[in-house]
């Protein structure tokens, strides 16, 4: 067997420790050794986007990293997303707007967004489609996504202000 | 599926890099973005008996402009051309080819080097390489040298590069300001690699046309020039008459193979549709 690589970073603010196999990817990582299972993992070869979370701020498929390259890395899933137990706007949006049926893909739905989003504060469907084209929802409830994001993206745009 | 088992180097220099290759001797793969060898590794497809990640290695992504050469470091990533003003205002293929790579959290890994080295048929960079007439910087145990496009594009995922070189550096001729260009791509969702896609730079003087590049995507087993039809563009003009007689050239010229997204006569006919709507909107006057 490969000798074991000892992996430290940060996820959702806090500094965590593993050690894994070098094969060992992050996504499963993040569920296995962190107990972090709100990543979901779909199809493990970087098409269906459930896995999605932020390395160093960016979305990134979780299933075609390998845990070592997070060595150092700062992540965030979707377990760092709502702050003092209290919905982030987009996941509210999420809700009101009927956004999930079985919640499979919602994780990386939500993490998508949430790196398109800093680009793009204020997209048009077309644009929002394109995003979320990224994670595939086979309970095919893409309309009321696309509405969650785009009321989630107004109440984003209302919290942040003016600057 | 989870990857076999390998050994896994995070060097800290390119020469490590370099010399863990030529130690496993061909059984080792540079790791870059990772976006198409970690989903073959997690496929078995391909089993390597130690990964290189180049991902430790400092200053291997930038993006300069230097007298009329662009230089891209292999390891920057796509969201970083994406944004680059640099980019938009000197390589405007590039910027346009950029948006169509994969989808958002792909791009935020996947990196320039990775994406030639990887030479996917179907893929973008390739063509814009082809059709910019970049070439790549390739170091190995013996040192630099340069190769251009036209070389390094082998055939379907091969390139000239051996399996102790590492691509550093992908080099542009910055595009003249008179000159247009156009990414057309068919595709069943966007995101998706292109069924077909073709490419042009145009540079027009009046109607006459000094300079045509045309290159393709998706239909053959690597990124092509379109060369006959560049001279026919180049010999008649921009009118209609020669767009179509060149978009016809381009479809007798690429050999695309069926698969299940596609039969080898319907990327043909795309082909001659793409090449003909790329040119068309790369001869128009802004």
């Amino acid at each position: 067997m490969a000798e074991p690589v000892t992996i430290r970073l940060t996820v959702n603010g806090e500094a965590r420790e593993g050690r894994c196999e070098p094969r060992k990817l992050l996504a499963d990582f993040l569920r296995e050794d962190l107990g972090l299972t709100g990543t979901h993992v779909g199809c493990e070869h970087g098409v269906c986007g459930a896995c999605t979370i932020h390395v160093n701020g960016e979305a990134a498929r979780s299933c075609i990293m390998l845990a070592a390259q997070a060595e150092g890395a700062e992540l965030r899933t979707i377990e760092g997303v709502a702050e003092n137990g209290k919905f982030h706007p987009l996941q509210q949006a999420f809700h009101e707007k009927h956004g999930l049926q079985c919640g499979f893909c919602t994780p990386g739905m939500l993490m998508v967004a949430l790196d398109f989003l800093r680009h793009n504060p204020d997209p048009t469907e077309a644009e929002i489609r394109e995003a979320i084209s990224a994670v595939l929802c086979r309970c095919t409830g893409y309309r009321d996504i696309v509405r969650a994001i785009a009321a989630g993206a107004a109440a984003m745009r209302k919290t942040a202000g003016p600057g | 599926m989870k990857p076999a088992q390998f050994e896994y180097h995070a060097p800290a220099t390119l020469d490590a890099a370099i010399a863990l290759l030529a130690r496993h001797k061909g059984e080792a793969r540079p790791l870059a973005g990772g976006q198409s060898l970690l989903p073959m590794m997690n496929f078995r497809v391909v089993t390597p008996a130690a990964i290189v990640d180049l991902n430790r290695i400092p200053g291997l992504a930038y993006i300069r402009a230097e007298g009329g050469t662009v230089r891209i470091g292999a390891m920057t990533r796509h969201r970083q051309v994406e944004f680059s003003p640099v980019i938009a205002e000197k390589l405007p293929l590039l910027a346009e080819a950029i948006r169509l790579v994969a989808h958002l959290p792909i791009r935020t890994r996947g990196t320039m080097g990775g994406s030639l080295a990887h030479a996917d048929p179907a893929a973008e960079l390739p063509m814009v390489l082809q059709a910019l007439e970049g070439e790549v910087v390739a170091r190995g145990p013996g040192g630099e040298r340069t190769i251009k496009a036209a070389d390094f594009l082998r055939g379907m995922l091969t390139t000239s590069l051996a399996a102790d070189e590492i691509l550093t550096e992908v080099r542009f001729p910055a595009t003249p300001p008179r000159a247009r260009c156009a990414v057309e791509e068919f595709s069943r969702r966007r995101g998706d690699f292109a069924i077909a896609a073709v490419a042009a730079v145009i540079e027009r003087d009046g109607n006459r046309c000094v300079k045509a590049r045309l290159a393709t995507a998706g239909v053959g087993p690597a990124s092509i020039r379109l060369r006959d039809a560049e001279a026919i563009l180049e010999r008649d003009g921009l009118g209609d008459d020669a767009v179509d007689a060149a978009a016809a050239k381009a479809a007798a010229t690429v050999e695309p193979q069926s698969d299940q997204q596609g039969s080898a006569e319907y990327r043909r006919h795309l082909t001659r549709v793409l090449a003909a709507r790329a040119v068309r909107r790369a001869r128009t006057v802004q």
